[in-house]
């Protein structure tokens, strides 16, 4: 499984979303399962599937789908093209 | 990177200049804001930043006043009002929304660091579920962001559940975590853990109402949690829904609450509303550079408080301390609604 579908599985589980929800497009708090304490969860689900460790910056500034894939790129965590 | 970095007189330059501009911001984009300008004849220029015109923090309580159209609102903060009063209502955008968690996560930095610490929650799990998020649960919410594992000290019915915090201290026990809790609440239930919190930094913040019912001050505080749980790295801090993000830091030596560099305080005499001078207590006005979607910059709060010194502790700026609430003000505050109401 590509990086890229790992963290689409991450954000339906730690979200809570159905199995073929469709995630590449959501933006933090834009859908009621995505507040503020499931973005601690999220956060925690990807340090734990990805082994990386996510400074206070970096949680806040993860307001989207995409801006999470950016900041597992920083954390050198797959290829360039998302 | 610091936010304490601002001796008093480099502080008052930026920030006349910043709260100027934010003066004339929400006057352009708030009406009922513009009203009352208006109305107190308030005009630039400000010399000083204790020259620009303050809002009563009430006013949060019975007027609407945001810059930004209710399409741009992100989230609406509430205090926690208690019973028959009206909360405050905050009105945050996106960029405010976001700034503010920023900023309170830089203000902490300087006492825990670049990392999210492994956070133990003086309270309940059940305080941050509620939708209807209370001002306690808001509270732990915004905190919760600067840690990690985060484990409760209360189980969902508000016992002690030393269970879990011989796991947390099993975990991380050996090296730094973040403890967070309101006053009263650490008062009531770290003391009795039994456990080494030694490596901990608390934070905690609510008032100090309840405990000074037990005749327990700042000093007695520390100095029972150092002897009784190792706790040595201990800071309060005040702060309100209406400033959301600013908060004043005790210092290490608990000798006073630090302004952060985008903040400051003035403590006005309440007879003539003068700035009175270090040493003599007033009302305490908080200024603030945060509040860009709603006329929050300048703050008359209903708390006494009194400067301790100015560029003479151990980060610069004032440093002050909050004497309780104004005798005839309402009572408010996170920390005082715990089993009340």
């Amino acid at each position: 499984m590509s990086h890229l579908d790992r963290l689409r599985a991450v954000f339906r589980m730690a979200l809570n979303l159905p199995a073929d929800a469709g995630v590449d497009g959501l933006e933090y708090r834009a859908i009621p399962q995505w507040d503020s304490l499931a973005h601690m969860a999220l956060i925690a689900a990807m340090e734990d599937e990805f082994s990386v460790l996510i400074d206070t910056d970096e949680m806040i500034d993860m307001s989207s789908f995409a801006k999470a894939a950016g900041l597992l790129e920083k954390h050198g965590i797959g290829a360039a093209a998302v | 990177m610091t936010v304490f970095g601002l001796k008093a007189a480099e502080r008052e330059a930026v920030l006349v200049e910043r709260l100027a501009e934010l003066t004339e911001h929400h006057r352009a984009a708030c009406p009922p804001y513009r009203g009352i300008l208006d109305a107190i004849g308030a005009a630039p220029p400000y010399e000083h930043v204790a020259d620009l015109p303050w809002l009563p923090v009430r006013l949060f309580k019975t007027h609407e006043l945001r810059s930004v159209p209710a399409e741009r609102v992100f989230r609406v903060l509430t205090s926690s009002g208690t019973t028959g009063q009206r909360p405050s209502r905050v009105h945050l955008d996106r960029e405010a929304a976001a700034a503010q968690t920023r900023m309170l996560a830089a203000t902490l930095r300087v006492v825990l660091g670049e990392r999210r610490l492994p956070m133990l929650v003086v309270d309940s799990r059940s305080v941050v579920r509620d939708p209807a998020l209370s001002a306690r649960g808001a509270g732990v919410l915004g905190m919760m962001n600067l840690g990690r594992d985060h484990t409760f000290v209360l189980d969902e019915q508000g016992r002690v559940d030393a269970e879990a915090v011989k796991c947390f201290l099993a975990r991380h026990g050996s090296e730094r975590f973040l403890i967070f809790g309101f006053t009263f609440m650490v008062w009531l239930y770290l003391r009795d853990l039994g456990a080494d919190l030694a490596h901990g930094v608390l934070i905690h913040s609510g008032g100090w109402k309840r405990l000074a019912e037990q005749a327990v001050d700042n000093a007695e505080f520390r100095r029972r949690l150092a002897a009784e749980c190792g706790l040595s790295r201990v800071h309060n801090f005040y702060g309100m829904v209406e400033q959301i993000g600013t908060i004043f830091l005790e210092g290490p030596g608990g000798d006073g609450l630090y302004c952060p560099d985008f903040a400051d305080v003035v403590i006005r005499d309440p007879e003539t509303w003068a700035e009175a001078p270090p040493g003599e207590p007033g009302l305490i006005e908080v200024v603030s550079t945060l509040p860009t979607s709603y006329p929050g910059h300048v703050l008359l709060t209903e708390d006494l408080g009194v400067v301790r010194g100015v560029d003479d502790g151990c980060w610069p700026g004032k440093r002050f301390e909050v004497l309780g609430r104004l005798p005839r003000a309402e009572a408010r505050g996170c920390g005082d609604t715990f089993g009340r109401g």
